[in-house]
């Protein structure tokens, strides 16, 4: 039992150096002195003033959350579609296949990021909605049909056999039977796609240019160019963004496992 | 007759004879599925593996046919040590996860279901935030006037440099990595039968034989696994090295981002890019051939 303790402290000061560190650009945020000190100097909301009062981070922040959206919708669509027919093929490519949606996983970022600069540079796509939306869509789309597909597996085959046999339509079948039962892993996917593109940094440094910048790449302009703490405002801002919509993806995938 | 069995019979679908349904419903099968794929096929190589093998192209072609970019990526004294600190970064970020997931990923084996549920969760949760906010605010800790380095005067240590090194770079993306570490580890210790251990004790072997012998060889699946995704992550990172790093001290991606964004070498970045996703690509294919092996031994169920 002594073991015990020693593996329980060790591991709250695990836990205490994953998540606090974290947390200090929460107190630098309010800092009432220019600067990035910390403990702060006393404490102000001129950070979050400056934020709320700049157009330009405004209108990063409004880019963000619209490619966030659009990327979300494309990766889930694609996913879902992805995720059934892959649940429905019995070909001996089917693993090579999946392993290719997979793959953007693995590539190292900077790889992908050199290769869609080069692309977009050709067509035209560089600073624009869609080259975003397309771009952060291949990194969000392996969660979208990792969780897609998780919860397919928990569905019984025969309750879509039973509905095709009662005379419901593939799409009828789909909405009604297939698609209710894995809502869960849908939602969570569509979650997970929402933060992986609001978070996202390194493609999304390579496809910007001035006329459109999303709010990660409009941070690391700031980090690494000036000693303005409103980033850290912002950076506040964009974690309390992804970790509430977190929050929501692990009470749905919690519902899903209730349900298997 | 019950309106449900009325619907059913004038059902145009039930109506129509079975055996006109046969033929087209087997084709349906058969295109259905891969008409579904289309889109994901379509995004994925559109935009993904057409970049790829344009970085590919570049590589042998910029500024000219041939493999120069190859021959001096493995030439230029600088390219070699820039690799070789790549390398020994992740191995060494590799070697710090591993030692501290094991023992957490063991906790989780001993506790009961609320108690793991939490420390899943706990887990979990850095990956909540972006990396970007969390070097952020490693960039505040370990700033040359930062707490730590407060800390650290104030105990008599005096300042050190935390920034800008390779320290600091390792500690930052080791946070980042754990939980890559903890979960492969944790899912292969929940997979040994424990009656091993008690097999062990009573044929008289002690705690720490037990554990060297028995326990640590049939968690060998899990610390592979976990190592391996560690690793190869490691290798790709860009934005904690250019931020927690020194410039001095640079890593392969931040070598590609400088060729290509600063010097508009193509080739160049482009053929270190390559490098870097074959290596990749090799880790994991030697790997694979590896844990098969390895997840043949006792008490421990193949993936």
């Amino acid at each position: 039992m002594t073991m015990k303790r020693v593996l329980v402290a060790f591991s709250v000061l695990v836990i205490f150096l994953l998540i606090v560190p974290t947390l200090v650009i929460v107190p630098i945020s309010f800092n009432a002195s220019p600067s990035f000190n910390f403990p702060p100097e006393g404490w102000s909301l001129q950070w979050y003033e400056n934020f709320l009062t700049d157009r330009e981070w405004l209108k990063a922040l409004g880019n963000s959350v619209l490619v966030a959206i659009l990327t979300a919708t494309v990766a889930t669509v694609t996913g879902v579609l992805a995720s059934l027919g892959l649940s429905r093929v019995r070909f001996r490519g089917k693993s090579l296949l999946e392993n290719y949606f997979l793959a953007p996983m693995i590539v190292p970022g900077i790889v992908i990021a050199i290769g869609l600069y080069s692309l977009f540079i050709r067509l035209d796509l560089l600073g624009t909605i869609p080259g975003f939306v397309f771009a952060h869509t291949i990194v969000a789309l392996p969660l979208v049909i990792i969780n897609v597909m998780a919860s397919l597996q928990g569905v019984d085959p025969r309750l879509a056999q039973a509905a095709a046999s009662l005379g419901a339509s593939k799409a009828r079948t789909f909405f009604t039977i297939t698609l209710p039962l894995i809502v869960p892993g849908v939602t969570a996917g569509a979650l997970f796609a929402f933060v992986t593109s609001f978070d996202e940094i390194i493609l999304s440094l390579f496809i910007q240019d001035p006329s459109l910048q999303t709010l990660p790449v409009k941070i690391y302009r700031s980090v690494t160019q000036s000693t303005d703490p409103t980033v850290a405002a912002v950076a506040v801002i964009t974690m309390a963004v992804s970790v509430t919509v977190m929050l929501v993806a692990q009470l749905a995938t919690r519902k899903r496992k209730a349900l298997t | 007759m019950s309106s449900a069995t009325r619907a059913l019979a004038t059902d145009p679908a039930l109506a129509a004879p079975p055996a006109g349904a046969g033929p087209s419903r087997r084709s349906r099968v058969k295109w259905g599925p891969l008409l579904l794929l289309l889109p994901a096929i379509a995004v994925v190589t559109m935009f993904f593996l057409v970049p790829l093998v344009d970085v590919f192209v570049r590589s042998v072609t910029d500024p000219e046919p041939g493999l120069q970019n190859y021959e001096w990526l493995l030439t230029n004294p600088v390219n070699l040590e820039v690799i070789a600190r790549t390398f020994l970064t992740s191995l060494v970020v590799t070697f710090a996860c591993l030692v501290v997931a094991y023992p957490y990923a063991y906790l989780m084996t001993i506790v009961g279901e609320r108690a793991r549920a939490w420390l899943t969760l706990f887990v979990m949760m850095p990956l909540w935030t972006s990396i970007l906010v969390r070097t952020l605010a490693w960039m505040v800790l370990l700033a040359d006037t930062g707490p730590i380095n407060d800390f650290l005067e104030a105990i008599g240590v005096g300042r050190q440099p935390l920034i800008r090194t390779t320290f600091g770079v390792a500690l930052g993306m080791a946070q980042v990595l754990l939980p890559f570490m903890v979960l492969p580890i944790y899912s292969a210790l929940a997979k040994i039968d424990r009656r091993l251990l008690s097999a062990s004790s009573s044929l008289g072997a002690n705690g720490i034989t037990t554990f060297f012998r028995v326990y640590l060889p049939l968690s060998r699946p899990g610390i592979f696994a976990g190592s391996i995704t560690v690793f190869i992550l490691g290798l790709g990172f860009y934005i904690i090295p250019s931020l927690l790093g020194s410039p001095k001290e640079a890593m392969v991606s931040s070598l590609i981002y400088q060729q290509v964004s600063v010097f508009l070498l193509w080739g160049q970045g482009a053929a270190l890019g390559i490098a870097l996703l074959v290596v990749t690509l090799i880790i994991l294919v030697v790997f694979n051939r590896f844990v098969r092996g390895a997840s043949l031994a006792p008490g421990v169920e193949p993936e």
